[in-house]
Order: C-alpha cells, then structure tokens, then sequence
C-alpha cells in the first residue's frame, strides 16, 4: 500500500488544452492563454483520490509542465519539461505522466504523445477537445486508440470537467500497478545508434534506451548533468559520427509513419476537415491589411483609456483613504519617532504601492481576455514585420504591451520566443516602454507646466502631451532594439512559426483569477522593494551626522523667530532635511545633475527613485516638506509651483520639467526590473549593459532637452 | 523550372508537401505537423505581406514567417 503522495506531470501540445485540465483536476484557478509558451512558470496543484477497500486517501500532487511539440526544445520554457522528466532524482519528477491531446490534431499530437511514452514513464492519454473535432466532422475512437497505444484514453472536455473523475481514477489505477510494464517503443534507431546508447546507458546505469538517447541530443540543456560529463557525451558523439539534425528529421519523419496507420484507424472523417467557420471569418477582418491594424489600435486605445480614465477612480478613492488613515493614526498614536516612522515611513510606503492595484489589475484582465480569445497570436501576426524591421519578433507584442503596466511580469513572457538574440532584444528594451510607476510622476510634471487647455475641440493639452510621453517610450524601445541589433550578434536565424489557435469565448473566471494572481505578485514583490526603501528613506532623511541637523534647526528658529509657527515649521523641516544624510547625498551628486537643470532636492528624489520609481513623488513631497497629506498631487504641486531657485526665479521651469519628463521615459529605475533580467539571462553583464545604457540613453536626452529649452 | 515552394502559393490555393531544403528548419517544421505528403493551403496573408497563414492537412492554420515557408518544397 503506498502511502506517500503521488506525483503527476501533465504534458501536452501549446493549446491543446492542457493548463485548463489543471485547473478543471485540481480546481486552483491559473493563468491559461490562446497562445503557445503562456505557461511558463511551475504551476502545481493537488487533488485528492478517496480511497476504497482498505485504501486511505491519497493526496496527488499535479505539475502543470509548459506546451511543446516535442521533447527537443525550442524556447526557454520548453527545456523544463525534459530537464524533469529525464532526471528521476527532480523533486518534480512524476510517477505518471497525463499527456493532453487535441483530438481534432490528433497526428501532430501524437508525436509528443509517443516520444513520452518511449521515456518509460507510466503514461495516461487524456484525449481533449472532442468537441472542436466534432465541429471538424471528425470522429475520434477512443478504444481503437487504446488498443493501438497500448495505455490508458481517457475521453475528457476540460472546459466543462467532463471525463476528470475517470481521468483521476485511471492515475490510480496506473500507479498502484505492481510491476512496470517494459516499453513499447514506439520508434527503434537503426545503424551507429543502437552502438551508442548501449554505451551511454552503461555509463549512466540507465535502462530506458529513449532516456539514453535524451543524454547524447540534449545534454547541454540538462542542468543535472555537470561539465566534465558533457564533455565525455559530446566525445561519445564524435566517436560514433553522431549526426543530430539528420538524426532527429528522420526520427521525427519515422514517427509519423508509425502514428499515420494509428490516426487512420481510429479517427473517422465525414467530409472534408475544415476550422470553424467563424475563425475563417474573424480571421478575414482582424488579419485584413487595413481593417486587422484598425482593429489593433482601437483595442490598444481601449486598453489605455482604461489604464488612464477608468482606473483613476477606485484609485483617487484609494488615495484619499490611505491619506485620511495616515492623519488619524498620526493623531491617535502618541507622537514620537515610532509614529513618524509608522505614518510617514511604512503607511506611505504601502499607499504608494496599492495606488497601482487599479492599474494593473485592469491591465493584466485585458491581456489575458486577449490570450484567451486567441486574438493575441494574430496581433504577433499582423506585428511580426513591422517587429522585424528592429531587430524583435512578432512575439515581442506581447512583453512590449506588458510594460506599459509593469516590465517585471512583461520580461517574463519573452520566455515564449525561441530565438535567443530575439529575445535577448526584447529583455532588453522592454523596460523602455512606459510602465504604470511612471505614470504619477508624469502627470505630477504635466499638471505643473501644461494647461489644461482643448485641442481641436476634443483632446485634452494634458492627455496629448501624457500620450506623446507614451509614444517616445515605445520609439525609444523600438530605435534601442534596432541600435542593439547592430551590436549584438545574431547566432541562430530567429522563428516565427505559430499556431494559430481557434477563437474561443474566454473564460471568465481565468480573466479574474489572472487579475488577482498579477496584483498579489506585484504587491508582494514590488511592494517589498518600495516598502524598505520607504524606511530606508525615512530614516536617512529624518537623522544627519553629529549635530548638523540640530544646529541647522536652531539657527532657522533664530532667523524666524518673527513668522507664523506654520511657516517656521516648514523652514525647520527643510533645514534639517538637508542637513541629514539624504541632504548630504544630494549635495554630493548635485554638480552632476546640475547640467540636467536639478537642485540637491531632486538629486534625493532621484536617488530614491533608483530603486523603485514610484518612490519618486512620495519622496518629492516627503523632500518639500509638507505637512498632512503627503500622497495628494495637488498639494505637493502647489509647493512645486512656490518652489525657488538659487536665482530667486522659480525651480519648475518648462525646462527642468520636461528634462525630468524625459529622463523618467528612459532611464532605468527600478531594483525589481534589474533583479528579473538578471534571473532570466543568468549573469550580470545583460542587466549592467542594459543599467548602463539606459542611463546613458536618459542623461544625454534629458541634458539636450534642458540645455536646448533653458 | 525550378521547385515551388509554400512562399509561392496564391491565396487559397492547395499543394502538396514534397520535401524540404532547410535541415534546422525541417526538424520544428516537422514537429509542427508539416510532413512529407501532407496537404497543406494558404489561407491568408498579413497586412505586410509577411508572415503568412497556411491551412495544414486540414487540422489547424499555422503562420509562419516567408523565408520559413520557402524552405517548404511542393509538387
């Protein structure tokens, strides 16, 4: 009797279904999508299976693998799949295997299909979307297929849950088997092959000959496999003139072969096969050369009115809340160090971080209903030219949309592209693209130098000027990636090649569950990094070296002693404040921001900003000293607006705003963007290259534009 | 005359795959179900005349890019 948890992997074709049988199996709600690579982080999940006769419960654990077309990968995400299941000592790695089939694709399913099997891996044929191959007029009979694989065809609808009970009962069933069943290999190497796995098998004391065979094609991406025992495989293949691309076509053309009588026998065809007609037809407009890029903008313009308009209600609400909270728990708990800390420190820190739950929750609802609908595999269509021309890929939309939100989670969808140089360029420059953190100390700086005046009767001065600040950023990703391209050598010839899934009515509950899953991570991630810096901020702002800040603070009271008690407090703070070891700093990077048209003031906000954007406003208000409300754009814009230079003329030129709009458009302040380049291109030298650029990039546009407008 | 390929087909029309002339290519076209003998029709093209979108065995619509697709040999 087994006792410990079973372990399963579910493999499977991009959109054959299979992150919505992870969901309908174990009921945790997921990120699923239309378009192939979106499961690309671990999703994992449990069900349990009542036991009977003597049987106790038993909890099985379900690993949602991501999609792929074979067991030779393509991308990034796809090298998972076989670094788990080749190597039995991963704590992923399952006792059985559900591969999800699209049974209206049975042929090009099966090929992935056979491949596990030949892994040696107890392995259970979950036949999907019957309902799709009906529509086709296709048939599909599942004993036939049961009898010609020799495993378990489970019949299941994952959208509607039909056929899961008996899915779960057949992993039951498998591995409580006694004995492992030998393999039936599904495809037999001939000539220098056979020679060569008998000796990799030996060498490794493997006993599956497919798993063998695994080790010499694809070593290089096992991270279980140290160096030394690289080297020994790659001079296994020379000895044997192992030739891997001939080898591979001819493995995966051999195949097919055996799969084609398989297909023949169990699946019947009723007429001629065709996509649902309303694909053919939505495909006929939203590809059309004219209508497909109307399309595309008016969803894009859709999104941004979103962005912009709708969300800034609940968050106008969010931040009168958050301001109201801070006043009264400054007025209920005694004053002191620990109040400040608490109110001016840790509450703005958490306001200046759940201000963006609007945003971002509205983002990701949109994206994902546009992954759901399959609509976004014909944006990375109609944009792969276009994409092109600078260096990217049709799939780089999709990051590039993203960061408009966030370039965290957007970086992490350039898993999907196979060609490395490609997506390197996209890592890149996605953080170009304006991310919603910008978007306060946008419109701090516009409310401040432009007005609020009509445009052709209908736009609004402040929202054209938002929106051309928009357009540099994507201009200035696209230029970027094409200024890279030039530089970074292209190794491989980049794909495109996608399937274009059929439309599909989304599903509800995955768009809100998606809206959820992106604001818990970016709360709790984000609002980490934001919340220590807020501390950090605090206290290097409120405490100097020695006596500074109390000598400062004497002599201001001296000099006042004729002003109100309000007018003199403000004085004491600024005093203070640039006397504590925020002060200090920003004196010290003053001379090299001078030319750019900031004070020491800025040079703090800046600064701070260097880890988290959003920080720069908070610290802006934090820096003028302003007593209540410290969230509240009107105010800090009306001390802005007061705000002098050494020269007695005002600080907020035209000038120093639009130097500072562009250099927030470019530069690269965010800890959390830099951490997640650094995950996903293994080093270092990727995220400094970018760091250093992008400052660059910021510093000499933001000196031209004030240099040029001064 | 020299062999047609998928890039070359006008819109709607069918051809049979013969071979292809890519080894690298080949193998994720292989893989995407493109097989030697297999019918495949192009369905539609992009706004910028490139990639382009073609029917496969009557199964599923895939795009791909045109120096992809002329890789694809047709009879």
């Amino acid at each position: 009797m087994k006792q410990e948890n079973i372990k399963i992997a579910l493999v499977g074709n991009p959109n054959a279904g299979k992150s919505t049988l992870f969901n309908a199996l174990t009921g945790l709600r997921q990120k699923t999508g239309n378009f192939p690579g979106v499961t690309v982080e671990k999703k994992s999940g449990t069900f349990r299976l009542v036991g009977g006769s003597g049987q106790p419960d038993r909890d099985v654990t379900v690993v949602d693998l991501p999609g792929t077309y074979s067991v030779y990968p393509k991308s990034a995400d796809e090298g998972v799949v076989m670094d788990i299941l080749a190597n039995p000592k991963h704590p992923d790695y399952p006792d059985a295997v559900i591969v999800v089939v699209d049974a209206s694709n049975l042929q090009r399913n099966l090929l992935l299909f056979t491949e596990i099997n030949d892994l040696g891996l107890p392995t259970i044929l979950a036949l999907n979307m019957l309902d799709v191959a009906a529509s086709m007029k296709l048939t599909v009979n599942a004993v036939q297929l049961a009898m010609q694989l020799n495993v378990p065809v489970v019949k299941i609808n994952a959208r509607t849950g039909e056929g899961v009970p008996i899915l779960q009962q057949a992993v039951s069933t498998l591995v409580d088997k006694k004995e492992k069943p030998s393999v039936k290999y599904f495809y037999v190497p001939k000539g220098n092959e056979p020679a060569l796995i008998e000796e990799v098998k030996s060498l490794h004391q493997l006993d599956n000959d497919y798993v063998a065979l695994q080790y010499v094609c694809q070593h290089d991406n096992f991270s279980f496999l140290a160096q030394p025992v690289r080297a020994k495989l790659d001079g296994l293949i020379e000895k044997y003139e192992f030739d891997e691309t001939g080898f591979l076509a001819e493995e995966t053309i051999a195949r097919y072969k055996t799969i084609k009588p398989i297909v023949d026998k169990a699946v019947k065809s009723e007429g001629i096969s065709e996509q649902p007609l309303w694909t053919r037809k939505l495909d006929k407009i939203l590809l059309h050369p004219f209508w497909g890029y109307v399309t595309f903008a008016i969803i894009l313009m859709v999104i941004f009115q979103a962005i912009f308009a709708w969300a800034s209600y609940p968050m106008d609400w969010i931040d009168e809340n958050t301001a109201a909270l801070i006043g009264w728990t400054k007025e209920v708990l005694p004053a002191g160090v620990l109040n400040d800390l608490l109110t001016d420190g840790i509450m703005a820190g958490i306001g200046g971080v759940i201000i963006f739950i609007p945003q971002i929750a509205i983002l990701f609802g949109l994206v994902s209903l546009l992954e759901e609908s399959g609509y976004m595999a014909r944006v990375m269509v109609i944009m792969d030219k276009v994409m092109r021309k600078f260096g990217l890929n049709g799939r780089s939309v999709v990051p590039l949309i993203s960061g408009v939100a966030c370039a965290v989670p957007a970086i992490m969808t350039t898993r999907s592209i196979s060609s490395r140089h490609e997506r390197l360029l996209t890592i890149l420059v996605t953080p170009i693209m304006s991310c919603s953190a910008r978007l306060p100390i946008y419109s701090i700086l516009i409310a401040l130098i432009i007005p609020s005046t009509k445009v052709l009767g209908i736009f609004n001065m402040q929202g054209l000027v938002l929106f051309g600040l928009y357009f540099l950023g994507l201009a200035g990703a696209l230029v970027s990636a094409w200024i890279l391209s030039l530089f970074i050598k292209r190794t491989e010839p980049g794909y495109f090649m996608l399937e274009m899934p059929t439309y599909k009515l989304p599903r509800w509950g995955h768009v809100g569950f998606m809206m959820y899953d992106s604001v818990k991570s970016f709360v709790l991630e984000a609002g980490k990094i934001i919340l220590a810096i807020s501390i950090i901020l605090w206290v290097l702002s409120s405490y100097g070296p020695s006596d500074h800040m109390e000598v400062a603070e004497k002599k201001v009271v001296m000099s006042m002693s004729s002003a109100s008690a309000e007018e003199r407090g403000a004085a004491v703070a600024s005093a203070r404040l640039e006397n504590s070891y925020a002060g200090n700093f920003g004196r010290f990077i003053e001379p090299a921001i001078r030319p750019l048209g900031y004070d020491w003031k800025i040079g703090i906000a800046l600064l701070a900003s260097f880890a988290a954007r959003e920080v720069f406003v908070g610290t802006m208000a934090t820096i003028y000293s302003i007593s209540g409300d410290s969230e509240d754009v009107l105010t800090v814009k009306q001390r802005l607006v007061q705000e002098k230079n050494d020269q007695g003329g005002p600080m907020y030129t035209p000038a120093v705003c639009y130097s500072l709009l562009i250099f927030y458009v470019f530069a690269m302040m965010c800890m959390s963007t830099i951490a997640v380049v650094y995950r996903e291109t293994h080093g270092w030298k990727w995220p400094l290259i970018q760091l250093g650029y992008l400052m660059v990039l910021a510093y000499v546009s933001a000196f031209a534009v004030y240099q040029l407008m001064s | 005359m020299s062999v047609r390929t998928v890039s070359q087909l006008q819109k709607g029309e069918k051809a049979v795959i013969r071979s292809f002339s890519d080894r690298l290519m080949s193998l994720k076209l292989l893989e995407m179900g493109c097989v030697p003998g297999c019918e495949v029709r192009l369905d539609a093209v992009a706004p910028l005349g490139d990639p382009i979108c073609i029917n496969v065995g009557g199964c599923y619509s895939l795009s791909l890019r045109l120096n992809e697709a002329s890789t694809i040999e047709i009879e």
